[in-house]
């Protein structure tokens, strides 16, 4: 645990997240990751539109931004240009489930050798809060003021479980609500990154993430919401392991 | 040596031979054959290739792999060509190279498979938003396409932005002879600014150069206009044939120009003092060829194989008032020898109005 506590060295101490937001934490994680395992020199993060673009500001790997839901293809393309990289995704919920769905599951079911960290906070946080594929039922949000009703737009999207689906190596859902599960994130994150370094294919690991800003909730809260709202419609746990199959 | 080859393949080839290692693509008409060409012809060459589930997947692809230094290249047509635009948009706007190859087809939306002129505003002003454009290189046979992609590639890298090689469907489909260039390699690692994981070196960012770069609503300003205005002055290329004592001139492009020429031959010998300017580079569109007309022209005629006749806002910028322009927009039709004949005529005896 002593590990945890030094400040991975790609990492900035400066960061453009709100008070209690999880994409730090999260940056936070993929930077020991990587250093841990000695490849911080040879990753490529290829990171979304939304409040998860400023992760290239956190993690200082070699970057690309792609276009709003297209990360899992540009990184394909990078995949190919780059054999010996270690190459990672890094999306919002808006951007890998709604706009960028068909990339998502093309990039799984290519079951590219590529590492995909997906941040679940239940909204589109960089535009205002609006409402998200993954937006809970009856939450309110900025385009679903009275909550949303899930008679009209659909119930909350499960993109792991689809992804689960394909002969992918690895499919983890974790949260960020308590010190144990955020242990357990890191212990997944890690997971993706081996698999990759292994040569197993495609890993994803979604995490559950609180938005305080867009939740309007302070960030005690937010966390106790994703652990008593939040977790109780997405379930946690390992929801695909090749190495069971 | 010399190889008959179809127009599609052979800048297929042509590309392979200049370096590409990276194409992705999707299926349509007419420019499938090369998505099938560069499917087994890629990995021959040690490349990638990769169909994708989509346009904006596939141009997605190529905007990493160019991130990373390779040459790349893709195609489209039409609607699928719409789909690209996003893409070209974020590769503009990060200073990337690339080649896409649009084969153009007839009509608006779905449309029809015929060949066409009609992507010129697209292709030519910009078809993604924002400012820029891309270089745009409108061969008129399939050995001037094969020697446009080297061209092309050194052009785009030069001033990091992307190239478009813009032909009709009938180009993309003929079988002409050509000769082939010598193989070459392209080595990724050249720029500095080739992402390939940090190596002990600070971190590099591809993402839009507003955020990085040119970071001073000034600066960015400065480099885009500094940018294009050194492309529009040094990259213009363009083909004049028989203009000097002309009372006509047509602007033909790609096979428009072909068809044109043998009317402009066949008129030479009644009598009619016709001649062509044909723009090579679309963008920068070849202002300089415009700069001495005869004395005796009594007309410039833009012809294209679109409805509405899109290269004749340029032709009117390029003559500048100093002559009557004519849009003689033709459709998804090659006018034969005797209705250019007919045109030229018209416009002689004051029966066509000019634009
Ligand atoms: C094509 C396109 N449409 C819309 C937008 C505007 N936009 C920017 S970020 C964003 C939502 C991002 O939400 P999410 O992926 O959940 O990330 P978060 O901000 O919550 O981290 C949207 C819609 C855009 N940049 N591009
Ligand atoms: S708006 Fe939400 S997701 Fe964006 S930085 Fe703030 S807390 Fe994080």
């Amino acid at each position: 645990m002593a590990k945890n506590l030094v400040t991975p060295k790609l990492i900035s101490e400066f960061n453009r997240f709100c008070p209690g937001c999880g994409h730090g934490l999260i940056g936070k994680m993929i930077a020991q990751v990587l250093e841990e395992r000695g490849v911080e020199d040879n990753a490529i993060q290829v990171y979304a539109v939304g409040c998860s673009c400023f992760i290239s500001t956190v993690v200082k790997a070699d970057s690309i931004q792609a276009q709003h839901g297209r990360a899992p293809a540009v990184a394909s393309g990078v995949r190919r240009a780059r054999p010996d990289a270690v190459v990672y995704t890094y999306q919002g919920d808006g951007d890998a489930a709604a706009i960028g769905l068909s990339e998502s599951l093309y990039a799984a079911y290519r079951n590219e050798n590529t590492t995909a960290i997906f941040v679940n906070n239940g909204v589109f946080g960089m535009t205002g809060g609006q409402m998200a594929p993954t937006t809970l039922e009856g939450q309110k949000t900025a385009t679903s003021i009275y909550g949303r009703n899930t008679a009209l737009t659909g119930q909350p999207f499960k993109l792991a479980e689809l992804i689960a689906q394909m002969p992918v190596a690895y499919v983890e859902r974790c949260s960020l609500s308590n010190a144990k599960l955020i242990a357990q994130t890191k212990r997944a994150i890690g997971k993706a990154f081996d698999n990759q370094l292994a040569g197993k294919g495609y890993s994803f690991v979604e995490i559950l993430s609180p938005c305080p800003t867009n939740w309007h909730m302070d960030p005690v809260k937010a966390y106790k919401r994703l652990d008593e709202v939040v977790a109780e419609e997405y379930k946690l746990g390992v929801l695909r392991d090749s190495k069971e199959d | 040596m010399r190889t008959l080859m179809k127009g599609n393949d052979a800048v297929s080839e042509a590309a392979i031979r200049a370096g590409c290692r990276f194409f992705s693509g999707y299926p349509i008409t007419p420019q499938s054959e090369i998505v099938e060409y560069m499917s087994w012809r890629m990995e021959e060459a040690g490349g990638s290739f990769v169909q994708s589930e989509s346009e904006l997947s596939g141009i997605s692809m190529i905007y990493g792999a160019a991130a990373c230094g390779l040459r790349t290249m893709g195609s489209s047509s039409g609607p699928g060509f719409d789909l690209i635009q996003e893409g070209i948009g974020y590769i503009v706007s990060a200073e990337l190279p690339t080649l896409i190859v649009d084969v153009v087809r007839y009509g608006n939306g779905l449309g029809e498979i015929v060949p066409a002129q009609s992507d010129y505003w697209q292709v030519v002003k910009n078809g993604a938003h924002g400012d820029y454009h891309c270089l745009v290189f409108a061969p008129a046979s399939v050995q001037e396409a094969v020697d446009l992609v080297g061209h092309a590639y050194d052009k785009a890298e030069e001033y990091k932005n992307p190239a478009i090689l813009y032909y009709d469907g009938a180009i993309g489909q003929m079988m002409e002879p050509i000769v082939l260039p010598e193989m070459k390699e392209h080595d990724p690692d050249q720029f500095s600014w080739s992402i390939k994981g940090r190596g002990g070196e600070p971190q590099k960012q591809v993402t839009s150069k507003c955020y990085y770069e040119y970071t001073t609503p000034e600066a960015y300003v400065e480099n885009l206009q500094t940018k294009y205005a050194a492309i529009e002055k040094n990259e213009q290329m363009w083909e004049s044939y028989l203009t000097e004592d002309a009372d006509l001139i047509f602007v033909a492009y790609g096979i428009m120009s072909r068809t044109c020429k043998e009317a402009i031959n066949v008129a030479r010998k009644q009598g009619i003092k016709v001649g062509m300017i044909r723009p090579i580079t679309l963008y920068p569109y070849p202002v300089k060829a415009f700069e001495t007309l005869p004395e005796t022209l009594k007309g410039v005629i833009s012809v294209e194989m679109s409805a509405l006749g899109q290269m004749v806002e340029d032709v009117r910028l390029a003559v500048n008032g100093r002559k009557p322009v004519f849009n003689y927009a033709t459709g998804k039709m090659i006018p034969d020898t005797e209705e250019f004949i007919s045109y030229m005529k018209n416009v002689l005896e004051g029966k066509e109005e000019s634009v």
